[in-house]
């Protein structure tokens, strides 16, 4: 262990708070939102989530990098986290597929690491407060006042094009049933290997995709992903999904996905005090009178009595804060979930609403 | 669904006396388990043959049974009470046994009794090998891969074809694995399976795929009636599978697990919970291939265990009291998170530090004994440290277990060569963690010790920080870094300046007080209002904030608890110290409590005002008494582990509530204690402190033997022998001399009379004896291990009143404020004292509950300021009851091998059972079957005997000769026996090289009970160890006192069963 070759590294918050750290993975300086997640496991999903492009991620588990990374848990092609933040960081990682350390990933994709600060204490602010930004910088002469001067004036925007695919990409099942287009938001891999596993051709679509050319493929069904960012800011997603809706395709939507579905229908969404990370969040859903243990990223929620009783209803809340977690459209065959039964990291007890989305895609193949 | 209202009066079975394996854990649960259905408005009746715990506390339940658990007994309660219902998964392993049985004899059905908890049909599935393999195999979850086979060919192909090398050889039916082994290859297997097929008795093995060295990962599950499944916790072992998890350093959560491994076992986890149908807790251990993703279910339980009690005081998540609620019909996302007030039970704890378990040993008393680690648990307790890194909790956790280390350099291992350390750490022992770290020191690298122990790089990685943070200590100026970093891993200020040499006062280094953090179960996501912390060195101190928070403006004291269960220490002070948290806080008091066990109520966070989870070391206390700045602190309920600190506080000006720390040291400084009885006219059986083998040799021989040597300070005989001959003085005082000699030695005349003990509470004038108890045994077994019955029965009235007088002295002049516990010897009708403790004991729960008086809150309100008087006690000898009350002690024998079962000084048993009955014979024969004993009408009676017992065991033999029993016996005592008209069978010893010998005998299955006194001496290999080892495997009763072996016979002679005698709703006396 480095006990004397180590380079101070400060976290500026907005509030004006300065704490001082060290500096690992890439050097320099970011600023982003900070947000935390309370997963103990799956850091490496973590930082392969597109959702948390333009956030600062704080585990609040202190000891990250346990098992180092492997070339296999990525949930992306890379890492868009502005910034990471753990407690403490394992030089020495133990586990079979370990490839890398935590330190050398964050280097290869350039993400600003600071650890050794007390990770409770920041998130116990973040918690009070609601997310606030923050810059990580490990140079030591800084000018706070610039610094804080540019940490308020940051804001995520315009995330989706950054992590979203430019163009389709195609993906074969081993023993094809159906075709689904899934709509690239900032897509959690998993998404596209649970369909796959269920039979489903998958091509990816840019998150701009026209309604023609979704009509024009003639899916089976439709998969709106996960993203990051604030969901009101994608007017052209919203606009072709509300004009997808009387094309009766099954769609089947999460996270991001499910709260574009929504605006589209009508409904409206609010950015929550800190949102829900982690991998321990309870959801009970409504038709089955069960509560189930989900994984979850999201800082934004659909608004439960905005959903225009038209369109559908609520089918899933959150049994802690009792926020929406899930709508059943009954103007078109669609449902949709803000948790992540994808999982990747965090439990897979919600991966039955993937089997759902099958039968609903048979049972309207079925009626066609 | 809520409360099913169907339900009414629920009977809930308690586990009994603490063996190693079902220990203090149960007392939290079950204690949880009572609140909660009490909290329902539902009656609840109790049985538990266990009088230290809290759950057989008179509020806990509506009607309370310390009477033997045994299928008899609870049928007659369940007749008497006629409850609606039986609670089957929170009394370990016997609650669980004991409702499968009446399920399954259908005696529940026939008195409309239901099962909660777990259904027959999932114990079944549980617990049963086979139905358990088909269980797991139909939902695809994979099984350790055996066979049972009982001809070499099929053991060779089935390694050979089906499951490969390395195998497990499992012989059936020999103890202690005899005859079994590893097979690396077909040669070898082929030896060891022809061993093993010779050696079974049915000729039969199990040949499993070998396992060891995979992880080992466990989970606890929780489901509910609507199919709602949640873990509590994952938890991962510092030791790969091969040894027991409760002897294993285990981790929470799992750390080397990558989100695929971790969800594989967590949905596993949560499968066989689903399969099982359990409604309430289930523990799930797996093992884990390190380099693959193939794994194992090795076992499952679906009741509350000694890991459900971890894993709730890891994550604050009260596993038992959900687990309860759920058994009585409410369902996980009805529960509300008591934690947050704003959560459901239905979500998963996160952490945001980590837990560290250390097991604690009993191989400081047994120090013939083996301290090999493998399949068989044999710790009796264990600590828990909290940290944000592994090796800060490591750091606290060494500390907490008592080994008188406070790094993790073993100063015995420091001794050997580099060669020696390596060649140890082959060794699976308890030692193997201090091992790798004087390793590790040595530079022998991380890859050659994982090749040897298997145990996870990781793990010695961790230990490596430690070793190059001390390195870094040591090398140069002390600096302030490096005291903040040595901090940050929680080393002691003391073993800083030890490391680095160095004075951290003289080096300018400013010195740190922890901080603390909050448990909260959620990582701070919200806002919680448990008042559960522990220590940490940053900024922010959360246990501040709370205390100004919530301030009361009431006064506040701290009540430091008793550590780990050990022999001579166990769950009676746990009793003690929640007792006095109780009365404290109905006196209106803020009351704070500091302790490490994770087993114990004291450490539930709802039983103080404020729970510190923390090492108990003058340090660590200075930190707490720093943040919490009490009024007053209590040591005199905390064992010795508390009294340990007075010492300590006292210096720092803590206010010690009670009796002074001046009167704790009169008590324990030999020359102190002899000027007082001096003043008293007390006497007390001659004595000397010396240092040295020399300075030992010389007292004894002036004293005369036999002579009693201990070391001062000690708890529970620790080290106490009876020497008879210079050579055992000459062997003791070099083992004790090993150690660091800090204390003298005393060394006594040892007097063998009638053994008495008091406890009494005094408040300065006026003192209270509720009973005087007199040991069945007589002086020479320690106090632990008698059968101890209150009220006396052999004493006259002229020695009951010097008891009464003497003890009246010493509390005055002793000052004792509180409790006073006064061991005497009665000889040749005169009194003298033996040993005072200025403190609880381990009797006080049971007098407490039998004579009604509540000695430890009345100690309580004396402390605080109340007298007797005002609580409405006259001074003096409190009336006697209607009952008489029998503890028999209880012997975890059988886990420990190579233990010599002897009962001397030193104290062995690890727990006790009472027995309750308006006759002492009555309550003898409850007592002792609740022990454990079986009563026989007839069989055989083995007696071998020392030549001081011969003439005393005529009688006893020839009673038992008339109960119908055939008398056996070795060559001395034969000869006795014989030349008194008693029948005897001669039998060889086994050094005598014929048949039959001793062990064949003991083989033939003919032999009930069995005598068998000798010379000290603990050396395994005598034959008499070896004969009562052989009795212990074949589960015979080995009595090793005359007296026992009187008690025993009277009750023979009774001829009652225990469906004749009365059954005691304690709370009705």
């Amino acid at each position: 262990m480095q006990f004397t070759d180590h380079k101070k590294a400060f976290l500026i918050l907005a509030d004006g708070t300065v704490l001082e750290g060290r500096s690992f993975g890439a050097e320099g300086t970011v600023i982003g939102e900070i947000v935390f997640t309370t997963a103990m496991v799956g850091y490496q999903e973590t930082l392969t989530d597109p959702s948390y492009c333009g956030q600062i991620v704080t585990q609040t588990f202190p000891l990250i990098g346990n098992y180092g990374t492997n070339d296999e848990d990525y949930e992306s092609s890379g890492s868009v986290v502005s910034g990471y933040i753990v407690r403490e960081y394992c030089e020495e990682p133990s586990n079979f597929r370990c490839a890398h350390t935590i330190d050398e990933f964050l280097k290869k994709y350039g993400i600003i690491g600071l650890y050794d600060i007390d990770t409770r204490r920041l998130t116990r602010k973040i918690r009070e407060s609601g997310v606030m930004n923050g810059m990580i910088t490990n140079e030591p002469g800084f000018d706070k006042e610039k610094a804080l001067e540019a940490v308020r004036a940051y804001s995520v925007g315009s995330v989706v094009p950054k992590v979203s695919v430019k163009a389709p990409e195609e993906y074969k099942a081993e023993a094809p049933k159906y075709k689904v287009a899934l709509i690239d938001y900032g897509y959690k891999h998993n998404i596209r290997r649970e369909l796959l596993k269920r039979g489903c051709d998958v091509t990816v679509f840019p998150y701009d995709v026209s309604p023609e050319q979704i009509k024009a493929f003639a899916p089976d069904g439709i998969m709106l992903s996960n993203g990051p960012g604030d969901p009101a800011e994608n007017k052209t997603s919203i606009a072709t999904l509300k004009a997808l809706i009387p094309e009766r395709i099954p769609t089947f939507g999460i996270c991001l996905g499910h709260q574009l579905l929504a605006l589209a229908n009508g409904a409206s969404t609010v950015k929550m005090k800190y949102g829900h990370r982690g991998g321990n969040q309870p959801v009970t859903d409504l038709e089955l009178g069960r509560t189930f243990i989900t994984s979850q990223n999201h800082g934004y929620a659909v608004v439960a009595d905005s959903i225009p009783e038209s369109a559908g209803r609520l089918s899933h809340i959150n049994a802690n804060d009792k926020t929406c977690e899930g709508v059943r459209y009954t103007n078109a065959p669609a449902f949709t979930v803000q948790f992540h039964p994808e999982a990747c990291g965090g439990p897979h007890d919600t991966a039955y609403l993937f089997d759902e989305f099958i039968e609903m895609i048979g049972k309207e193949r079925g009626d066609r | 669904m809520p409360l099913r209202s169907d339900i009414k009066k629920v009977l809930v079975i308690g586990s009994g006396p603490i063996v190693i394996g079902q220990a203090a854990e149960f007392d939290y649960a079950g204690a949880q388990a009572c609140r909660a259905l009490k909290q329902e408005g539902l009656e609840v009746v109790l049985i538990n043959s266990n009088p230290a715990t809290i759950m057989t506390d008179k509020h806990m339940a509506d009607h309370i049974y310390i009477e033997p658990l045994t299928l008899e007994c609870v049928k007659r309660i369940i007749k008497i009470e006629k409850p609606d219902s039986v609670l089957s998964t929170l009394g370990g392993q016997t609650g669980l046994t004991l409702s499968m049985q009446l399920a399954e004899e259908g005696f529940l059905e026939e008195n409309g009794v239901k099962l909660l908890g777990a259904v027959p049909e999932t114990i079944h599935k549980a617990e049963d090998r086979q139905a358990f393999k088909d269980t797991m195999e139909a939902i695809g979850e994979p099984v350790i891969p055996s066979k049972v086979v009982e001809t070499l060919e099929d053991a060779l192909d089935f390694a050979d074809n089906e499951i490969g090398y390395p195998v497990i050889v499992r012989p059936a039916f020999t103890l202690g694995g005899t005859g079994g082994g590893i097979a690396n290859d077909h040669d070898e297997l082929h030896e060891i399976a022809t061993n093993g097929l010779r050696l079974s008795p049915i000729h039969q093995i199990l040949v499993e795929k070998c396992i060891s060295g995979w992880k080992e990962i466990e989970f606890e599950v929780i489901r509910d009636a609507k199919g709602n499944v949640i873990t509590v916790c994952s938890m991962e072992n510092f030791d790969p599978v091969g040894v027991h998890t409760g002897d294993s350093i285990v981790i929470a959560p799992a750390v080397t697990l990558a989100d695929k491994e971790y969800q594989m076992l967590r949905t596993a986890a949560l499968n066989i919970i689903q399969a099982l149908k359990v409604e309430g807790g289930c523990n799930c251990q797996f093992a884990l291939k390190p380099d693959s993703f193939e794994y194992a279910v090795i076992e499952v339980n679906p009741r509350v265990s000694r890991s459900s009690a971890l894993a709730s005081k890891a994550t604050g998540y009260p596993i038992a009291k959900v687990a309860t609620r759920i058994a009585i019909g409410y369902t996980l996302d009805e529960i509300v998170n008591q934690v947050t007030g704003k959560t459901y039970a239905c979500f998963e704890p996160a952490l945001d530090y980590v837990v560290v378990k250390f097991p604690k040993w009993p191989f400081d008393k047994f120090v013939y004994a083996k301290k090999t680690l493998g399949t068989q648990m044999k710790a009796t307790g264990e600590i828990m440290a909290i940290g944000t890194t592994f090796e800060a909790a490591m750091m606290k956790a060494v500390r907490s277990i008592e080994l008188g280390l406070d790094t993790m350099t073993k100063p015995d291992f420091e001794k050997l060569t580099n060669e020696e350390v390596e060649k140890k750490l082959y060794d699976i022992d308890t030692d193997r963690s201090f091992c790798v770290f004087e390793a590790l020191k040595r530079g022998i690298s991380v890859d050659r010790i994982h090749d040897i122990t298997k145990i996870d790089k990781w793990f010695i990685c961790k230990l490596k920080n430690l070793t190059e943070l001390e390195k870094w200590l040591a090398d140069g100026t002390l600096t302030q870094d490096k005291y903040d970093t040595a901090k940050k891993y929680c080393y002691l200020d003391k073993s800083i300046e030890r490391i680095s040499g160095q004075s951290i006062d003289a080096c300018g280094i400013k010195r740190r007080k922890a901080v603390y953090k909050m448990v909260d179960t959620c990582a701070a996501e919200f806002s919680a209002e448990t008042p559960y912390f522990y220590s940490t060195y940053d900024e922010e101190n959360e246990a501040e904030e709370f205390i100004e928070e919530h301030s009361t403006g009431r006064k506040k004291v701290i009540v430091f608890g008793s550590g780990p269960i050990r022999i001579g220490q166990g769950i009676e002070f746990d009793y003690c110290s929640v007792h006095c948290v109780w009365a404290l806080k109905e006196m209106g008091y803020e009351t704070v409590i500091c302790n490490n066990n994770p087993e114990t109520v004291s450490t539930d966070f709802d039983t103080g005002d404020r729970l510190y989870f923390d090492p108990l070391t003058p340090e660590d206390v200075d930190s707490l008494i720093a943040t919490e700045k009490p009024d007053g602190v209590v040591v005199q309920f905390g064992g010795q582990t508390a009294i340990k600190l007075t010492k300590h506080l006292k210096e720092i000006g803590a206010n010690i509530l009670g009796t002074s720390a001046e009167s704790i040291d009169a008590a324990e400084d030999r020359e102190l204690f002899d000027e007082l009885l001096e003043k008293c006219g007390i006497p007390r059986p001659k004595g000397h402190t010396v240092f040295t083998t020399e300075e030992a040799l010389k007292a004894a021989n002036e004293l005369g033997y036999p002579v009693l040597l201990r070391p001062s300070y000690v708890l529970g005989g620790q080290n106490m022998i009876i020497a008879h001959c210079d050579s055992d003085v000459t062997e003791y005082m070099e083992i004790i001399t090993s150690h660091k000699l800090e204390n003298p030695v005393l060394i006594d005349k040892y007097l063998m009379g009638t053994e008495v003990e008091v406890d009494a509470i005094c408040d300065g004038t006026d003192f209270l004896i509720p009973g005087i108890m007199e040991h069945i045994e007589r002086a020479g077994v320690h106090s632990g291990d008698s059968i101890s019955v209150y009220p006396a029965q052999t004493l006259t009235d002229r020695v009951k009143r010097v008891i009464t007088a003497y003890t009246e002295r010493l509390a005055k002049s002793l000052n004792v404020i509180g409790l006073v516990n006064i061991q005497y010897v009665v000889y040749n009708n005169e009194v003298y004292v033996i040993e005072v403790n200025p403190r609880s004991s381990r009797t006080v729960p049971y007098i407490s509950k039998v004579t009604g008086v509540q000695m430890v809150d009345i100690a309580t309100k004396i402390m605080m300021g109340h007298t007797l008087k005002e609580q409405g006690f006259s001074s003096g000898l409190y009336p006697v009851g209607d009952y008489v009350a029998v503890k028999v002690p209880v012997f975890s024998f059988e886990k420990l091998h190579d233990v010599d079962t002897q009962l001397g000084p030193e104290m062995k048993s690890t727990g006790e059972c009472l027995g309750i009955a308006h006759s002492f014979e009555t309550a003898l024969f409850k007592g002792l079957i609740a022990a454990g004993f079986r009563m026989y009408d007839k069989g055989g009676v083995l007696f071998s005997v020392r030549n001081e017992d011969k003439p005393e065991i005529i009688e006893i033999a020839s009673r038992f000769e008339q109960l119908g029993f055939d008398i056996y016996a070795t060559s001395g005592t034969a000869s006795t026996l014989i030349r008194n008209m008693i029948a005897t069978n001669f039998t060889y010893r086994v050094s005598e090289h014929h048949e039959p010998n001793i062990i064949s005998l003991l083989e033939s299955g003919d032999i009930n009970y069995v005598i068998s006194t000798s010379e000290t001496g603990r050396s395994p290999a005598r034959d008499s160890v070896k004969m009562r080892r052989k009795a212990v495997e074949r589960s015979i009763a080995c009595l090793t006192s005359v007296d026992t072996a009187e008690a025993l016979v009277k009750c023979i002679e009774m001829k009652k069963n225990i469906e004749d005698v009365e059954m005691v709703d304690i709370t009705k006396i």
